[in-house]
């Protein structure tokens, strides 16, 4: 194998690296939410490390990768696209401690029907496909994800209005209910992240920006 | 507890994101491949037209029915593998080949409206109208001034006046005046590579060609001088059409708009340069340009 292949082998295996780290950090922000954990929520938020870690060294991988190897089509987008998927990748991190951070603040329970759970759920769906798609170099898949952001916003509104009418009931709600529109607007962040993924995977795959499509004429299909 | 409360709450304004208005939106990414060219280059006249351009040596063919068109004012790379008849191509484009024995050329070439292969081409008028810049400086072992008013002379000028101001317009062009002007009756090959290669483009100027096509004429070339002479292609295609065979494919990348790919003969693939090195359409051409095969 080339030089330059194998780099950009590290490249990839650097991102599915960030990609676990990111994923058991959103597997133990949900169970820091439901089971009411600090050490959980402890755990998450001493895991971002890990993925600022990473961020630094695949943004030096990428530029070095730019200024050396001068990569033109397929890894001209992959080390491009890669400069915008590490980034999101330590953002998701960032959301899971802001959430984690409010895991003790949200009991007990205001919301009865499990949609906080389902949003948790759907949020770290789309996170598994998006990297599932990069992964797999598959279209079809990023394309799901960028159609399940639609589901996710629309379950976060729900939420929101939800938790405005509890408040408006019954001021003692206020509290938890700030907590939780805080960690809503958080799992919604993530779940932007993921279509963003999802987006710079298409990039890749296609060559075509999959983004504003708006302002291109075109749309996601 | 969550209550069902029948009451309208109104969508939190942060959550509405209002649609762009239609006014806002720059005309021109509309286009969803906004080419980074100057756009006038797309549409501009055709300046060389190659249909169906066969060529063999003796019994071995090394280019396979090649069409291909050059706009007017732009730059076109020919870029593949060693002996995959990008310089064959170029030397059809005025007729070089013909100085070598058993070749054999079916198709046409057409610059501007003159089918360059037809009988009654003046070969010398045609290499006029598209002079050729080579790999290895080759500067005439005369004067500075003598080199570049060469062309000239062998057309019957002899008038001082005529050759002096095509000397100096022509060495104004090939970014070469300020550094020999005083020394216009110095040997040419006093000059350094980089120089000696901005003089032989100066004298493919001075008989005002249409079309300069150039054969790797950066290779031997260290980068300070092959940044003035792809400086120099990006203002020459204001007046001329360039044709350039480049083994560098950055520098086709700098300086062409437009890139065409070949391969065992035939071209595989040409396109927008920008589009060809960041999603050629041709997987060959993607392992070309990203170092896989070749």
């Amino acid at each position: 194998m080339r030089q330059f292949d194998q780099e950009l082998r590290d490249l990839r295996d650097g991102i599915l690296a960030m990609a676990g780290v990111a994923e058991e950090m959103i597997d133990l922000t949900s169970q820091a939410l439901t089971e009411r954990s600090r050490t959980k929520a402890d755990q998450v938020m001493a895991m971002d490390r890990i993925l600022d870690e990473w961020e630094l060294k695949l943004d030096r991988l990428c530029v070095d990768l730019l200024a050396l190897r001068s990569p033109a089509a397929g890894d001209l987008r992959l080390i491009a696209s890669s400069l915008k998927i590490v980034p999101e990748l330590e953002r998701i991190g960032d959301h899971c401690c802001n959430i984690a951070r409010r895991a003790t603040y949200v009991h007990p329970p205001i919301l009865s029907t499990g949609s906080l759970e389902r949003l948790g759920q759907e949020t770290r769906a789309m996170v598994r496909m998006a990297v599932d798609a990069f992964i797999g170099s598959d279209a079809g898949l990023a394309r799901t994800v960028i159609h399940a952001d639609d589901s996710v916003d629309a379950l976060y509104g729900k939420i929101y209005r939800d938790l405005l009418r509890l408040m408006m009931s019954d001021p003692l709600t206020i509290e938890r209910a700030s907590h939780l529109i805080l960690v809503i607007k958080n799992w919604e962040r993530i779940a932007d992240q993921a279509t963003n993924i999802a987006e710079e995977v298409l990039f890749i795959l296609e060559g075509r920006s999959a983004k504003h499509t708006y302002l291109q004429g075109d749309s996601v299909e | 507890m969550e209550i069902d409360d029948p009451r309208p709450v109104p969508e939190p304004a942060h959550l509405q994101v209002p649609p762009p208005e239609a006014g806002l939106r720059p005309t021109s990414f509309i286009q969803p491949d906004l080419p980074l060219t100057d756009p006038s280059v797309l549409s501009a006249p055709t300046m060389l037209r190659i249909e169906r351009l066969n060529l063999f040596y003796g019994e071995k063919q090394a280019l396979s029915d090649v069409n291909l068109t050059v706009s007017r004012n732009s730059v076109m790379s020919f870029i593949g593998p060693s002996g995959c008849g990008k310089s064959t191509l170029l030397r059809c484009l005025n007729r070089m080949n013909d100085l070598i024995d058993d070749v054999r050329i079916e198709g046409r070439v057409l610059l501007g409206n003159t089918d360059i292969y037809a009988p009654e081409t003046d070969v010398i008028a045609l290499r006029k109208r598209a002079g050729m810049v080579f790999q290895k400086s080759n500067p005439f072992p005369k004067s500075i001034f003598e080199n570049v008013a060469y062309g000239l002379r062998i057309q019957g000028q002899s008038d001082r006046t005529v050759l002096e101001e095509a000397v100096e317009r022509s060495l104004m062009g090939a970014g070469l005046w300020e550094e020999v002007k005083d020394r216009l009756k110095d040997s040419a090959q006093g000059l350094s590579g980089g120089q000696q290669q901005r003089l032989c483009i100066a004298r493919a100027l001075a008989v005002r060609p249409e079309v300069i096509l150039m054969d790797e004429p950066c290779s031997a070339l260290d980068p300070i001088a092959t940044a003035r002479v792809e400086e120099l292609i990006l203002e020459l295609k204001r007046e001329f059409t360039i044709v350039i065979v480049t083994h560098n494919m950055q520098q086709a990348a700098r300086v062409s708009d437009h890139t065409a790919f070949f391969w065992m003969g035939k071209l595989i693939e040409t396109g927008l340069t920008e589009n060809m090195f960041t999603n050629p359409g041709h997987r060959m051409t993607e392992d070309y340009i990203t170092g896989r095969f070749g």
